[in-house]
């Protein structure tokens, strides 16, 4: 029973690190006042980046880093639409996770010989070498590396958000994008620059899951986890630490497919599969009438207009 | 006029053109160091654009600016903080759920090392500068939490703490009690004293006269001219910023009232956030009979208007249209029983801009039959009504049945939505804020339609936070203060200081 | 304002503009990836226009993007994101099949009461998420992204289920022959039928070799019929009113709530519709059991944004797709570069800056030369 809950506690951390990273990619940019319906789209490139990087180079750190690159490579696209062109955020990030699995999977053909998914590719280390607490009942909390990069960057995020000038214009420029303009702040620059970030932080996302979790890139590596993560933005009201918790809460539902879709369970394994999506909705349901978004988020600013 | 060490800004021949429309056409500015100096015109001659050039919001297409005799260029807001120039916008720049002290200091903040706030000395910053001007501002509340004057104050703060030479105020009394504004004319001349320049703009005579000591005009983006304001008068203002002689006094016969239409007993109304706004209200109207609402904005007028026009629910009490209930309907049944409504914010509530004239006209009645059998629409029944309207209330330019709203000016989208009101013979007629942003001849429009339908039978309640509409227009002037009706008068049985008082919580004498 | 000036403004110059770029990036991802993009376009041409059943096979592709594509233009034109598609979609697919599988009835009850099915199901599902908007204020993207994948997983569950799975297979059973929609489909197996071909070959491949059935017809039908809706009723009005002004349609009496239903249920219909005739219309007649999206609906969303909204311009449109999407499986490169070409002419149809800066431009220059013509004059 005890093992059994030490392992239900390591899934749900395991499965919730992708949706951190990008979830901590729609804070940043939403409180900058940028949709980013790209995440999934970004944390699809970020997925192949790091299989490849990894793959090719042998160092996944390398390919960690790669996928931070592509991710805020796609962000770029996304942050000319909807800054510089004023663009429908909406649907230049629809666009994005059109375009962005296209190029995975072009990339991936491209690369490995007409495969639709990646070889075995070397995976970040765990935070206690490859055999830590390995016979003792805490072997699952044995995490990756980057689940604890993960909350690293929270805190980092939450920090330079509440605490540093930096953050103090971020956050004005979400809320009330002309007042920060007449005092001299480029609106565009701090917007640009949050929808890299954005991306960055969402490709790592792609890549904690092909060289965190899994050890190659597939198809279906991501599957909605970019909009999951989106969701746990809302639910956790736009702070770095509430949007981690409820990662949490979503990483949790995973490892409950995982744990119930091992056993002799009844239930048919496609039915456990709707779990996280259900409960996606059934989070947004009970929260957001109570969560406010940042005033600005989703208005292009246009200079000269209020 | 050469440029002079004298004069603290000068702006001389300033070009600037949106698309096909000249915003400015060669308009020139000369303010003399330590003075107050009025920027006088009517809503859209140019007045703000002016500002914003100065301010390196928009360059000029043409056209130099000259500061202390010297000439500068300002390319951007950061050029004018940088060279003592502070701006107060109409709609306050101010983020609200920021405190004043962040507010303050955004764009300028006091920093440790590596970019990291030092929260307490700046606030320490902020008090130095509180004191120095005797300002009553608490440092550490949220903007949201404030009432407008203090806002308003850390406004002008903002501008201090860059160390600005020169303030620009725009509109800065428009939201303000009748004492709100003189104690702000108190903190100008105060200013002056310690050495700084301000540029007022306004539409409004009155405080020019008050406070100001010179006066540049600006007609539909033409410079007409400078007036001394101590040699000069109200009306040689209104004139030169109109173009004609206005008559400034709204004409009209007595009231003869008749029955009882509007009844509001012990109204209760919250906000989204679940602050009681209308706290237990009690209000009437008789048929014939126009009541004003005096108050500052934010104490209750928007909630007491949506929940007549059934928008919000009301949490308790009663609003009686003709001796029926229609409190926690909705707004079909509103408009059923005879109440239209002018809504403040025309573009949130009033129109749908990217429909065409045409379908605008027929917002609330487009479901009946006159205009199309069963489920379809007849667009040429609605097009033949809309040019009747078009006609009637001589909306502009003619022929635009087919044109999106959005491309009327605003004083004809005003008339859209009035033609629209009228038209259907309401009991009661709410205009909120009817005249906002509107030039002298749509207001005169709108102040005649209003006693129109007065004398038609018609109960109004008009609501404004222009007190002199209020009083000029109004027969009997309530007065709104924190979600309740806390005076009750006949027209020209009070002032505007005892209103002001009242506006502000205090009591009457 | 010259002609180009006017054509330049508009929407068609905008489609156009983004699908040569669509065009022109692919050729240098194809280039950079190094594949000859000249050899792929011919590829992509010939696939599309080579046989008459290459074309016959566009409209068969066309027909459920087009019926997506209303979907999302529809209720994009009432304010909403019909991102849902897809999974309105798929539940078509899945009730369309359970029905048919399990109904036996002579076709001209069979047909409708299997495409009803569909509908409902699609319909369910889209006023699903327009609730939650309504009711609660979520954004149905998201909503409707997590309905597709739970569509997805129920689409699984079905194939696989004792009740419906067909043994050794992937698939579920197929629906009885009667619910089949293909255009002469008994006629043009039978004897009589064959005979009457083989005088004509192209018509013969057309017929023997394709699953050509009257979704395509009913498709266009249902395209029009939502633009009548949309521009003639009081229906589409009210719905209009409430996207673009969701305060003033309210303030003036609409019922915000209930449109907001009623649009997405709508969308959801006609994306169900879709599901169920690819599966009157298309053999296997039947599910299968799904990898990864079928991207029915995400495509329907690039028919629709390049068709600037228009549910009649979506006919042309998802020709246009469905062209690109069935010819590019002719192209002797990776497939996906078709995704990257849709993606990119959909993100740049996004981008509605692009042609007006031009327009300005022009307009700029002209009023230069008559502002030095009138100089010279004077």
């Amino acid at each position: 029973m005890f093992a059994n809950l030490i392992l239900f506690l390591g899934i749900t951390l395991m499965y919730s690190t992708p949706l951190v990273f990008g979830a901590l990619g729609g804070v940043i940019s939403e409180r900058s006042g940028v949709t980013n319906i790209g995440i999934e789209g970004m944390m699809v490139v970020g997925a192949i980046a790091a299989a490849a990087g990894s793959y090719f180079t042998g160092n996944p750190w390398i390919g960690f880093l790669v996928a931070g690159a592509c991710g805020a490579l796609v962000a770029l696209l996304h942050a000319v639409a909807s800054v510089s062109f004023a663009a429908d955020q909406t649907v230049s990030g629809v666009a994005i996770n059109m375009l962005a699995p296209g190029m995975a999977i072009f990339a991936c053909k491209r690369l490995f010989d007409g495969a639709a998914m990646s070889p075995i590719a070397p995976k970040l280390p765990k935070i206690l070498g490859e055999n830590g607490l390995a016979g003792t009942p805490f072997a699952s909390l044995n995490v990756n590396v980057t689940t604890v990069l993960a909350l690293l960057f929270t805190a980092i995020m939450w920090f330079v958000l509440y605490k540093t000038k930096w953050g103090l214009r971020v956050r004005a420029v979400g809320e009330h994008p002309a007042a920060a303009d007449t005092l001299g702040i480029d609106v565009y620059k701090v917007r640009y620059v949050c929808v890299l970030l954005s991306g960055m932080l969402a490709g790592f996302g792609g890549a904690s899951m092909t060289i965190g979790i899994i050890s190659q890139f597939t198809q279906t590596a991501i599957s909605g986890h970019g909009f999951i993560a989106m969701a746990a933005v809302i639910f956790g009201k736009w702070t770095p630490f509430g949007a981690y918790g409820a990662c949490l809460l979503f990483g949790f539902t995973q490892a409950l497919v995982i744990m119930l879709g091992g056993g002799d369970f009844v239930v048919p394994s496609q039915i456990l599969s709707m779990l996280p999506y259900a409960m996606t909705i059934i989070v947004l349901i009970l929260f957001v009438g109570r969560s406010v978004a940042p005033k600005a988020d989703g208005v292009p600013y246009v200079k000269g207009s209020r | 006029m050469e440029a002079s060490p004298e004069y603290a800004v000068q702006m001389h021949g300033i070009l600037k053109t949106f698309g096909q429309f000249t915003a400015l056409d060669h308009v020139d500015l000369d303010v003399r160091k330590q003075t107050i100096h009025a920027i006088l015109g009517e809503n859209g001659a140019g007045k703000t654009t002016l500002m914003n050039v100065l301010y390196g919001l928009y360059q000029a297409d043409e056209g130099d600016i000259f500061m202390g005799g010297q000439k500068v260029s300002i390319t951007s807001p950061t050029d004018a903080i940088g060279m003592g120039i502070g701006m107060v916008h109409q709609h306050f720049m101010l983020v609200e759920n920021f405190t004043v002290t962040e507010n303050i200091i955004l764009g300028d903040e006091v920093c440790g090392s590596a970019g990291i706030l030092d929260m307490g000395r700046a606030r320490q910053k902020v008090m130095e500068l509180v004191d120095e001007y005797g300002f009553d501002v608490d440092p550490d509340a949220k903007i949201q939490d404030i009432t407008v004057g203090m806002q308003q104050r850390v406004e002008i703060l903002k501008a201090l703490y860059r160390g600005a030479e020169v303030l620009i105020l725009d509109e800065p009394t428009a939201v303000l009690t009748p004492q709100e504004i003189d104690k702000l004319i108190e903190i100008m001349h105060d200013l002056i004293a310690k050495g700084k320049t301000i540029i007022i703009i306004t539409h409004k005579l009155k405080e020019i006269m008050q406070s100001a000591d010179e006066c540049s005009i600006i007609r539909r983006g033409v410079y007409m001219g400078t007036v001394d304001v101590k040699h000069s008068s109200e009306t040689e203002l209104a004139s030169k910023m109109v173009g004609r002689n206005v008559n400034l006094t709204v004409e009209k016969t007595p009231a003869h009232p008749g029955e009882t239409v509007l009844q509001i007993r012990d109204l209760t109304v919250k906000d989204e956030r679940g602050i009681e706004q209308v706290r237990g209200l009690n209000l009437d109207i008789r048929s014939g009979e126009i009541v004003g609402i005096a108050g500052i904005d934010g104490n209750g007028q928007q909630e007491l208007v949506d929940a007549i026009t059934n928008i919000v629910r009301a949490e308790s009490g009663t609003i009686t249209i003709n001796g029926e209930q229609i409190q926690n309907t909705s707004p079909r049944t509103t408009f059923v029983k005879k109440v239209a409504t002018i809504p403040s914010d025309r573009h949130r509530w009033g129109l749908v801009l990217p429909f065409s004239v045409t379908e605008n006209t027929v917002l609330e009645r487009h479901a009946d039959d006159e205009f199309g059998a069963g489920i379809t629409l007849d667009y040429d029944t609605m097009r033949e009504y809309t040019t009747q309207l078009i006609k009637d209330f001589d909306i502009r330019p003619s022929g635009c049945e087919d044109e999106r709203m959005s491309g009327l000016s605003g004083g004809n989208q005003q008339k859209a939505i009035i033609a629209r009101m009228v038209t259907s013979s309401p009991n009661l007629l709410i205009a909120f804020q009817p005249t906002r942003g509107l030039d002298v001849g749509a207001i005169e429009f709108v102040h005649k339609t209003l006693i129109a339908e007065r004398d038609r039978g018609a109960a109004i309640l008009l609501i404004s936070f222009e007190l002199d509409e209020v009083m000029d227009v109004s027969d009997t002037i309530a007065v709104i203060y924190h979600g309740q009706i806390t005076g009750t008068f006949a027209q020209g049985t009070v002032d505007e200081n005892q209103l002001g008082l009242l506006m502000a919580g205090g009591e009457m004498r | 304002m010259s002609k180009l000036e006017k054509f330049l403004r508009g929407r068609l110059a905008a489609a156009i503009a983004a699908v040569i770029i669509g065009f022109a990036i692919s050729a240098v991802v194809l280039a950079a990836a190094g594949y000859s993009p000249v050899q792929a376009f011919a590829q992509l041409f010939r696939g599309v226009f080579g046989k008459p059943k290459y074309m016959a096979n566009v409209f068969i592709k066309a027909t459920p993007i087009l019926l997506t594509g209303v979907s999302v233009a529809f209720a994009f034109k009432t304010g909403l994101f019909n991102i849902g598609a897809e999974g309105q979609y798929i539940v078509g697919t899945v009730l369309a099949s359970i029905v048919g599988i399990k109904l036996h009835l002579p076709m001209p009850l069979q047909v409708p009461i299997v495409l009803a099915a569909g509908i409902l199901g699609g319909a369910a599902l889209g006023a699903f998420v327009g609730w939650l908007k309504a009711k609660f204020g979520i954004h149905e993207v998201i909503t409707s992204i997590m309905c597709n994948w739970i569509a997805f997983y129920l689409c699984n569950y079905v194939v696989m289920s004792d009740t419906f799975h067909k043994p050794n297979s992937n698939s579920a059973l197929p629906v009885s022959s009667s619910s089949y929609t293909m255009i002469l489909g008994n006629w043009k197996k039978s004897a009589e039928g064959k005979a009457f071909l083989k005088g004509i070959p192209w018509l013969r491949e057309i017929m023997l070799k394709t699953d050509l059935n009257y979704g395509f017809i009913i498709a266009v039908l249902v395209a029009i019929a939502i633009s009548i809706v949309l521009t003639r009723t009081k229906l589409g009005y009210e719905l209009r009113a409430v996207g673009f002004n969701r305060d003033a349609a309210r303030f003036s009496g609409i019922s915000v709530e209930r449109n907001i239903v009623l649009s997405m249920l709508i969308a959801g219909a006609i994306s169900g519709l879709a599901g169920a005739l690819t599966i009157t219309g298309i053999s296997p007649h039947t599910i299968t059991l799904l990898a990864a999206m079928e991207s029915y609906g995400f495509n329907g969303m690039s028919v629709a944004f390049i068709a600037a909204s228009s549910p009649l311009g979506c006919i042309p449109s998802s020709l246009l797709f469905a062209s690109l999407i069935y010819g590019g499986m002719s192209v002797k490169a990776p497939t996906e570069i078709i995704n990257i070409m849709i993606g990119i002419i959909v993100f740049f149809t996004a981008l509605p800056g692009i042609m007006p800066v031009l327009a300005n431009r022009l307009a700029k220059q002209r009023r230069e030369r008559e502002a030095a013509a009138a100089g010279k004059e004077a």
